[in-house]
């Protein structure tokens, strides 16, 4: 039992706090400073917790809770996105005038979830952990209640999850069906044993996990949400949202696909590819059209879960350390850009259109500066973080044999650089066309330094967590 | 084999901008004298830390010189594997030289976000001088596009009229060769990968060895990606149509950087990948891209011919002139391929002087038609002298320059086995002749005939720092006309050994390297050997 505890010490820790500061909540009237700072504090220790027990590979909880490599690393880069979310949080929330006492908890649970989906060694986690997830960004995507885009927001977004979640859960059903198991090592030596008594449910299984899973990662053709929730939600919830959420949704997929990859590789692969190739061509296309900024982010998180889909088809150890690399350059880049958007924003949807931007680079030189940076960074130049991913990424695929994937992804690139650039256009070649806001930058100094850094940083010297990745997946996939 | 001796000297000079980029970020926007004076310091300071290269470099050595290979990525084997040879040498002497002259003309034309502009500028010399040292392929790319992103912002913000959609055409124009490039690069990597007991790798030096190996079939493809890349930077036509538009939009010092260095790139890459790793594709695409050379040499001075700015005349005789760089590519021989380079230092040198006389004129006068202006010599006498200077470079005048690149490249496309066709260098000959008709008819019209337009009664000559922006470009204008062996004996070892080495992959046999060379080589081999 202690063992257990042990090797699951981030997750275990994270939660338990969580629940503390639920009940602090309760206890105290206007709690957000306190809960702030002890969630503050929470995730640093648990992001502690997780590099130390990062060497501990193992199993607990009767196999249905893995801990070490692979789930300390995501633990530490949720408890990462955490941090940037929250002290950017602080005084977009205060401007918002929506720092109600609980968010910061509610951010705690979020990543609680995140947290035990990348420990899930058992379907039956991997279904808590998602909906653990799930429930806590219904109520966050809703949480400006004044705000009628919001509330439709989350709305949306619970019907369409819960909708979701059954195929998940029903997926899940056939699998367990067909292979007699719930815990992943079990499916996996059944499914390379060969003749299963219900073999045929596999297919239909496999198939409905997939669609839920590509729902929560925003995918084509369950897409859809994205847009209106990532738009409607509270700016910083969105950033946090549309990275550890997608984040989430691929640490699932990832253990998922190499357990399910052996039952009908070439068809399993074919049918990523297909999926990644329409993903980033229906995210890129459509963020051109788009006027609000938010919006446009948006489209292009589709567009990037098209090409974190480009590490599942190559199901090898270079797709899955590209897969890794990537959602941990997302992770700064996309929070980083929410950011500033988060910042430049006033109270009533004010300043979100793409032309608000313009001239941004006279008022704040700095803001325009980091703006561009994240922007060349997701458009894939070098030498930011954004181009190593899909480098490796890219890699990964034709080494596969998905040439021709790669050519669209390279393609589809170029269409994103357009919409990209047209944000840094309007920012220094354009003249102001009106006031900007001023703005209180607070805390959120402090993550957008960290994710600036990051981004720089990871382009510059790729290689420690190119190193991470080859030691957890080279672990996992011999 | 490359040679490590006093690799330091590369690196000095290859960091300086990166550090002046650095400096410039922490010195307040307000000091605007500060901004330009470190600027223009570091950029001296990049040239002068350059200077020993030039000294150190010995002309008998085969293979890279100054060569360093520091771990960077291992697990994709990507390492900082830089290095020079007898071409590159040449182009990352002309970058530095080029650079101080373009900060300094930037002094007075540039009045807004000095910050920013000087950073930029320095980031680009950084970006630049990278490219030409990279001997990796990664680390190429990552400094290939590096440059765009600085040359993206000094057209978009200190640019002309026009100057978004400039920007935004170079950024995609450029970005839609480079990621075609990408996947090239990636799939070479991956080639090394394939191979029994290999692993991915990016070291140039490396691939090179593999590269005969690869298929004939994929080799094809390999080369058009990197052709259609190196192409487009060149330009090459049909690739050239973003050319005229980002020259005429970019301020005096960014038209100048372009012509001057940036061009180069593109012929640079297709010498140091398409020529030394796919030989045998080479042989396929010589005489389509000799003739795309051929139609580039006329189409562009016949376009030029029409113009009514005088940047976009300019302009256009770039893609004229790069024609014949391209020709001396393609042709294979030593003589081309010396004459391409020297012709790429030459273009750098009489096209930057052209592009800044065009800028003196537009300074005061805020117009760059040319029915604007008209006897410009009585009032500007100075300026006269120089801008026939840089005309006659252009021209391809025997004593200056551009006679010297332009007779390589047309000798060697006439006696080249690859493209075997007299045509080539009767058509592109040509060019030298509508060259002459451009230019001294734009010239007669600006600078001679009476001075009727009462704005152009009161120019004033050149100021004391135009003239020293164009002074040194007139002395080596002057030196390699008269006496192109101090540049030529550079690369001609290196020009001989690819031209060999081509040479017996396509055709078994071939004379080159010449022995004389050899012999060179071995002394030198064993006073370095030590």
């Amino acid at each position: 039992m202690i063992q257990d505890l042990l090797l699951t010490a981030p997750f275990t820790f994270l939660s338990a706090m969580a629940i503390i500061a639920m009940v602090v909540d309760a206890l105290i009237k206007n709690s957000a400073r306190i809960t702030f700072l002890f969630s503050v504090i929470t995730l640093i220790v648990s992001g502690i917790l997780a590099i130390g027990t990062f060497g501990h590979h193992g199993i607990g909880f009767n196999g249905m809770i893995s801990g070490g490599g692979f789930s300390s690393y995501f633990d530490v880069l949720f408890s990462v996105g955490g941090l940037l979310t929250i002290f950017a949080a602080r005084s977009y929330l205060q401007k918002e005038g929506i720092e109600h006492d609980e968010f910061y908890s509610l951010i705690l649970f979020a990543i609680g979830g995140m947290m035990l989906i990348g420990h899930s060694n058992n379907l039956l986690t991997l279904f808590i952990g998602i909906e653990i997830m799930s429930v806590v960004f219904y109520i966050l995507s809703g949480y400006m209640r004044s705000s009628i885009a919001s509330v439709e927001a989350s709305l949306k977004y619970f019907l369409l999850g819960a909708f979701s979640t059954g195929f998940l859960v029903y997926g899940m059903a056939l699998i367990y069906g067909a292979t007699g198991s719930m815990d992943y090592g079990h499916i996996s030596m059944n499914i390379s044993r060969g003749a299963l008594p219900l073999g045929s449910l596999l297919p239909i299984g496999i198939a409905l996990m997939v669609i839920g899973l590509s729902f929560k990662a925003a995918a084509f053709p369950f897409h859809q949400w994205a847009p209106d929730v990532y738009q409607g939600a509270p700016t910083i919830v969105t950033a946090f949202m549309s990275t550890a959420g997608k984040a989430a949704a691929f640490v699932a997929f990832m253990p998922i696909v190499m357990v399910l990859m052996p039952a009908a590789p070439a068809k399993l692969q074919m049918t990523f590819a297909v999926l990644s190739a329409a993903t980033m061509l229906i995210g890129n296309i459509s963020a051109l059209a788009q006027t609000n900024i938010k919006r446009m982010l948006a489209f292009s998180s589709v567009a990037h879960a098209g090409y974190l889909m480009m590490g599942l088809v190559s199901g090898s150890q270079a797709g899955y350390s590209g897969i890794l690399f990537y959602l941990t350059s997302y992770m700064f880049m996309q929070i980083g850009s929410f950011i500033i958007v988060g910042l430049l924003e006033r109270r009533g949807e004010e300043h979100l259109q793409i032309s608000d931007y313009a001239g941004l680079s006279k008022k704040y030189p700095v803001l325009a500066a980091f703006m561009s940076i994240f922007m060349f960074s997701l458009a894939g130049i070098p030498p930011f973080a954004g181009f190593f991913g899909k480098y490796y990424l890219f890699s990964a695929a034709i080494d596969a044999g998905f040439l021709w994937l790669t050519i669209i992804a390279v393609f589809s690139s170029i269409v994103s650089v357009y919409f990209y650039i047209g944000l840094i256009v309007k920012m220094y070649f354009n003249e102001p066309e009106k006031e900007m806001p001023d703005t209180e930058f607070g805390l959120s100094r402090i993550s957008l330094f960290i994710t600036i850094a990051g981004v720089i940083l990871l382009g510059i010297m790729p290689s420690g967590i190119l190193s991470i990745a080859h030691a957890i997946f080279g672990h996992s996939t011999h | 084999m490359p040679h490590t001796d006093s690799a330091g000297l590369l690196l000095l000079p290859l960091f300086l901008p990166l550090l002046g980029f650095l400096s410039i970020l922490f010195i307040d926007r307000e000091q605007e004298k500060a901004i330009k004076y470190v600027t223009l310091i570091f950029s001296m300071l990049t040239f002068f830390a350059s200077l020993p290269l030039w000294f150190m470099f010995n002309d008998g050595l085969d293979g890279f010189q100054f060569y360093t290979n520091i771990s960077w990525i291992p697990s994709l084997d990507a390492g900082f594997r830089t290095g020079i040879d007898g071409m590159s040498l040449l182009l990352v002497l002309l970058t530095t030289f080029i650079m101080p002259i373009s900060i300094l003309s930037s002094f007075e034309s540039i009045k807004k976000k000095h910050k920013e502009y000087y950073a930029m500028l320095l980031l680009l010399e950084f970006g630049m001088l990278g490219v030409f040292v990279s001997l990796d392929t990664m680390l190429f790319y990552v400094f290939w596009e590096l440059i765009l992103i600085p040359m993206y912002f000094l057209i978009g913000i200190w640019g002309g009229k026009d100057r978004i959609y400039a920007a935004v055409k170079f950024f995609l124009y450029t970005l839609v060769g480079s990621l075609l490039m990408l996947i090239a690069i990636v799939w070479m990597g991956l080639y090394a990968k394939w191979l029994p007991g290999g692993h991915f790798t990016t070291d140039f030096l490396i691939l090179k060895q593999l590269a005969p190996g690869i298929p004939l079939d994929i080799q094809i493809w390999l080369f058009l990606a990197f052709a259609l890349s190196f192409c487009i930077k060149v330009p090459l036509f049909p690739f050239h149509t973003w050319l005229p538009d980002a020259h005429v939009q970019a301020p005096t010092a960014g038209s100048v950087i372009l012509a001057g260095v940036l061009l180069k790139m593109g012929t640079y890459g297709l010498i140091r990948f398409n020529l030394e790793l796919f030989p045998q594709s080479l042989h396929l695409f010589a005489q389509p891209l000799a003739w795309l050379s051929v139609i580039g040499i006329i189409y562009g001075a016949l376009v030029a011919m029409v113009q009514t700015d005088i940047k976009k005349l300019v302009a256009y005789s770039s893609v004229s002139h790069l024609g014949f760089v391209v020709l001396g590519i393609v042709s294979v021989t030593p003589e081309g391929l010396q004459g391409a380079i020297i012709q790429m230092v030459n273009h750098g040198l009489s096209t930057g002087m052209l592009f800044l006389c065009v800028g003196v004129l537009y300074e005061r006068r805020h117009t760059r038609e040319i029915s604007e202006f008209g006897g410009i010599t009585k009032v500007m006498p100075k300026f006269a002298v120089m801008f026939t200077i840089a005309m006659m470079a252009s021209v391809g005048l025997p004593g200056l320059n551009g006679f010297i690149g332009e007779y390589l490249t047309l000798f060697g496309s006439f006696q080249s086995k690859f493209l075997n066709n007299p045509w080539f260098s009767i058509f592109s000959a040509s060019g030298v002749i509508f060259a002459a008709v451009y230019l001294l008819w734009m010239f007669q019209r600006v600078m001679f005939g009476t001075n009727d337009n009462p704005k152009n009664h009161t120019l004033t000559d050149l100021t004391r720092s135009e003239y020293w922006q164009l002074v040194p470009l007139v002395i080596f204008i002057v030196w390699i006309g008269v006496y192109p062996k101090t540049f030529l004996s550079r690369s001609e070892l290196y020009a001989q050994t690819l031209v060999g080495s081509i040479e017996k992959t396509v055709f078994g046999t071939s004379a080159y390297p010449k022995i004389k060379a050899i012999e060179v080589d071995a002394s030198a081999v064993k006073k370095a050997g030590h």
